[in-house]
């Protein structure tokens, strides 16, 4: 116990500065992810049918593909297109795409769960679809997420632990660079899987609150 | 933009890759089959046993919930020796996977044990079954029925989590592609074949669950 806590001290810093990315990362990536979820999804469900087929495709082959194949693929490929991303660009954009994806899902799904009735009240009353889409439909929607909002969010930050494959120093990456230095695996190991679960716990307590605050 | 699509060399070494994928699925197959067991006795573990139980499964979904499935293999894999359990990759990444599976599967099956009404228990036991026999008969096919869409997805995405088994060196589709990538650096058209497998196993998959699903929630 002494000498992990010896090692603890002298990893400190990398401890915590692969902390800081892996919360840097997860935190970028759910809102870019966010946000082309939201447009996905609103185009899903009411876009022109060209752009909703095009949106379907994207998120049916995003939800299909094992989020480290993403990873790799944006890695690797993304070179080839002719844009030079660092790994860590790379990586937040593979996990965007993926959070993404899903979003646009569940945007959709919150979406098609409201009555009709609603947009023909709002029709009857005089308003445009962007008015719709603003005060009625996606503050209804919005509300009906937030759980699987806050649930993808902690999904995101243990996928970011796949970054640790392309060489981005985040939190799991920094565990085994120390691992590899002092060979106590299962300490360290175990302390990554402690650090990740208090991430996780801050960022459902923090979606029970604003639960409890929406509903209230 | 100068790229020219060569796909000879991922077709020659295509057999690889399907090597790999039918490795993948044969994984998920085990740790599914393992983790649909673990649920279903967590859950029925925490709605009937007692605090002490109930408490443990909790404890159990919500650590396994929140860390990521990278450092649990690689936690199994590298620091269980430490403790004198010496699994080869193959069986490490099974568990690992199989614990992480029924973490998720104990939350879907305990979702799908509150769907069944109250009135179909007590008419069992009005009829004089045990309280073992309404448990099998009654209350078991009722909550399965109530959890298979919830269980498809999980499947799917516990499919795409054998990915993952490539930190370890196991060459399922995914270490598979990154090893042809490696010797021929058509790096695109690796990755667009191995994407594609995925996501047409993954749509095989889906197809058969909802088969299943329009099968018994017809009864």
């Amino acid at each position: 116990m002494e000498s992990f806590l010896h090692e603890l001290w002298i990893a400190r810093y990398v401890l915590l500065s692969g902390l800081k990315i892996t919360v840097f990362v997860s935190a970028v990536s759910i809102l870019a992810g966010s946000l082309i979820g939201l447009v996905t999804g609103v185009a899903l469900a009411y876009g022109p049918r060209p752009i909703a087929w095009l949106m379907r495709g994207y998120v049916d082959v995003v939800r299909g593909t094992p989020v480290l194949v993403l990873i790799l693929a944006s890695f690797y490929v993304l070179a080839i297109a002719g844009i030079h991303f660092t790994a860590i660009q790379s990586g937040i954009f593979a996990l965007s795409i993926f959070c993404g994806a899903h979003m646009g899902e569940i945007v959709r799904g919150a979406l098609q769960a409201i009555p009709k009735t609603q947009t023909e009240a709002a029709r009857s009353i005089g308003l445009t679809f962007s008015k719709i889409l603003a005060y009625v439909l996606l503050p209804q929607a919005l509300r009906q997420i937030l759980p699987v909002w806050i649930n993808t969010g902690a999904e995101l930050v243990k996928a970011s632990t796949l970054l640790s494959v392309i060489g981005v120093g985040e939190l799991l990456l920094s565990t085994q660079e120390i691992v590899g230095r002092n060979f106590q695996t299962l300490q360290f190991y175990t302390l990554a899987g402690v650090m990740y679960y208090c991430v996780n716990f801050a960022i459902e307590s923090f979606g029970r609150q604003a639960e409890r605050r929406l509903r209230g | 933009m100068d790229y020219y699509f060569r796909f000879g060399v991922v077709w020659a070494n295509f057999d690889k890759l399907l090597q790999g994928l039918a490795l993948g699925l044969a994984l998920a197959l085990v740790a599914i089959a393992a983790g649909t067991i673990i649920g279903i006795v967590c859950a029925f573990a925490a709605a009937g046993g007692n605090r002490a139980t109930r408490v443990g499964v909790n404890a159990y979904v919500s650590i396994i919930r929140n860390t990521p499935i990278l450092v649990i293999v690689l936690l199994v894999f590298f620091a269980l020796p430490q403790l004198g359990v010496r699994l080869d990759k193959y069986q490490s990444f099974i568990a690992s996977l199989a614990v992480y599976a029924g973490a998720y599967l104990t939350e879907v099956f305990r979702a799908g044990l509150s769907g069944v009404p109250r009135g179909v228990i007590d008419a069992g036991r009005a009829i004089g079954m045990t309280g073992v026999q309404v448990s099998t008969y009654v209350v078991f096919p009722i909550m399965l029925r109530n959890s298979l869409p919830a269980m498809g997805t999980t499947f799917i995405s516990l499919f795409k989590d054998t990915s993952i088994a490539t930190a370890i060196a196991v060459p399922e589709l995914t270490f598979q592609a990154r090893k042809i990538n490696v010797e021929t650096f058509r790096v695109v058209e690796v990755w667009l074949v191995a994407s594609g497998l995925y996501v047409a196993t993954c749509l095989v998959i889906a197809a058969g669950l909802r088969q299943v699903e329009r099968r018994y929630s017809r009864l």
